[in-house]
């Protein structure tokens, strides 16, 4: 794919932004992402089901998470390599979480139709990455920092920077699914 | 003359051969990749493809994983008639996969109880380890480093006898179009046929083992993964789910005898990074 088809988007996302996404949009990302999967999201629900008002600690307002295991570091980098795992099995979780103001998430493989309507609801997007290519995406990489769960080991809560980080628009703020258009 | 192979054998060849595997795409899956990447027209599905090779290339030169998920590991020893074993010689291979995994910075990916202690156990232990007597003389460990994701997208559907060739051919095409997404295609698709509830699961595993350039030993199995690999393939559904014309790069097929009443079938998803090899004792 060429530059000139590819967006450039700088992290945490602007609102007005993500609504000129559109599904099967190439795009780098560059900022921070927080990887988080299974074990993970059970204990921030969990922490949520303990307030009041669902407010996102950890600073996860208006960012993205991705949903991310990478391996221990490697080569000089933060992470050997580190790619997207599947995103349906944070379902459960997602639309809540784009409720109390997760921007987006980053994963590979199809969402419900319950994400997509939070997607839609809430001006968020869904974004894929190619499945696989956690060597080259690992490279992408710049710094990482443990927020929560360490004793998760991979599945940890952590502030990653990338930098130039390829992904495609998955779903987009209009609810267009990107493996609709295959 | 029986040959004993002993556990340190078998410890030995998984400890070598697991880092190998983590940094390096067998080259059979490699020229698959590069074959798509070569002939594939969608865009989004070239630019997948690109980033593989290039992924390849990466994790090779840097001794660093193909992909994040490095798998729960699976070692079979397959061995002949002429050969030996003791019950416990398959005891030294969680130890060869905790070094493997601690010292090579791998992902340690296993939890201590699928149901009732979700912690992690810290060194990718345990292994899933079998022994499997076999005709042909000599012995060799089958080993593959399976992804959660591929495995996921992995299903057993017990037909029966009147659904027939067109059923298998259904079955997999419809797991095709709902899982292919979460499997990381280009896929290759293992599918068992026959034996009972608990075997077919194992018969298509065991067929991912064959290289994706070695075709089928027999002519009616070759025929049929053919058939199954271009339906596969006209869905669309394309390299990393983004279209065009490779969601698989093979499909790998092993049959088996079966219950007058049965049909049963097993798809194992294998996803674009198979890290899976077989080695001589």
């Amino acid at each position: 794919m060429s530059s000139s088809e590819t967006r450039r988007l700088e992290l945490p996302f602007d609102r007005d932004e993500l609504r000129d996404l559109h599904a099967g949009d190439a795009c780098l990302l560059t900022g921070p992402v927080f990887t988080l999967r299974d074990a993970g999201h059970i204990r921030l629900l969990a922490e949520l089901d303990e307030q009041q008002a669902d407010e996102l600690p950890y600073g996860l307002a208006g960012q993205a998470i991705f949903y991310a295991g990478p391996t221990p570091a490697a080569a000089g980098r933060p992470f050997g390599a580190i790619g997207p795992t599947t995103a349906s099995r944070m379902d459960f979780a997602a639309p809540r979480l784009h409720d109390a103001g997760v921007a987006a998430t980053i994963g590979k493989g199809v969402r419900s139709q319950q994400v997509k309507d939070a997607c839609v609801r809430n001006g968020a997007v869904y974004f894929v990455a190619v499945g696989g290519a956690a060597a080259y995406l690992a490279k992408c990489v710049e710094s990482s920092e443990t927020l929560a769960y360490d004793d998760l080991g991979t599945e940890a809560l952590r502030r990653v920077e990338v930098k130039d980080f390829p992904v495609f628009v998955g779903v987009d703020t209009y609810g267009n699914d990107v493996y609709d258009l295959a | 003359m029986t040959r004993v192979i002993t556990k340190d054998e078998v410890a030995g060849v998984v400890r070598e051969a697991l880092p190998r595997l983590a940094f390096e795409l067998p080259p059979d899956i490699l020229a698959g990749i590069e074959g798509a990447y070569g002939k594939e027209e969608n865009p989004r599905a070239r630019e997948a493809l690109r980033l593989l090779v290039e992924n390849a290339r990466i994790a090779r030169e840097d001794r660093v994983a193909i992909c994040q998920d490095t798998g729960s590991v699976w070692v079979c020893l397959e061995i002949g008639p002429d050969v030996a074993v003791a019950g416990d010689v398959l005891d030294g291979v969680n130890e060869a996969v905790g070094a493997a995994y601690v010292e090579s910075n791998l992902r340690k990916s296993l939890v201590r109880d699928a149901l009732f202690d979700r912690s992690n156990t810290g060194d990718n232990t345990p292994a899933f380890c079998e022994i499997k007597a076999s005709p042909k003389p000599g012995a060799r460990i089958h080993i593959m480093c399976k992804g959660g994701g591929s495995d996921n997208a992995s299903r057993v559907v017990m037909l029966t006898p009147g659904a027939g060739r067109q059923g298998i051919v259904d079955a997999v095409l419809a797991c095709v179009r709902e899982k292919a997404a979460n499997a990381c295609p280009p896929l290759i698709i293992g599918v068992g046929v026959g034996a009972t509830f608990d075997k077919v699961a194992g018969l298509a595993k065991m067929a991912l083992m064959r290289p994706i350039d070695q075709p089928a030993a027999d002519d009616e199995t070759a025929v049929f993964e053919r058939e199954l690999l271009e339906a596969v393939n006209a869905t669309g559904i394309g390299a990393a789910a983004l279209g065009g014309s490779t969601t698989a790069l093979a499909v790998r097929v092993k049959t088996a005898p079966c219950h007058i009443a049965a049909l049963p079938l097993a798809i194992n998803m294998g996803c674009s990074a198979m890290r899976r090899g077989t080695y001589e004792l």
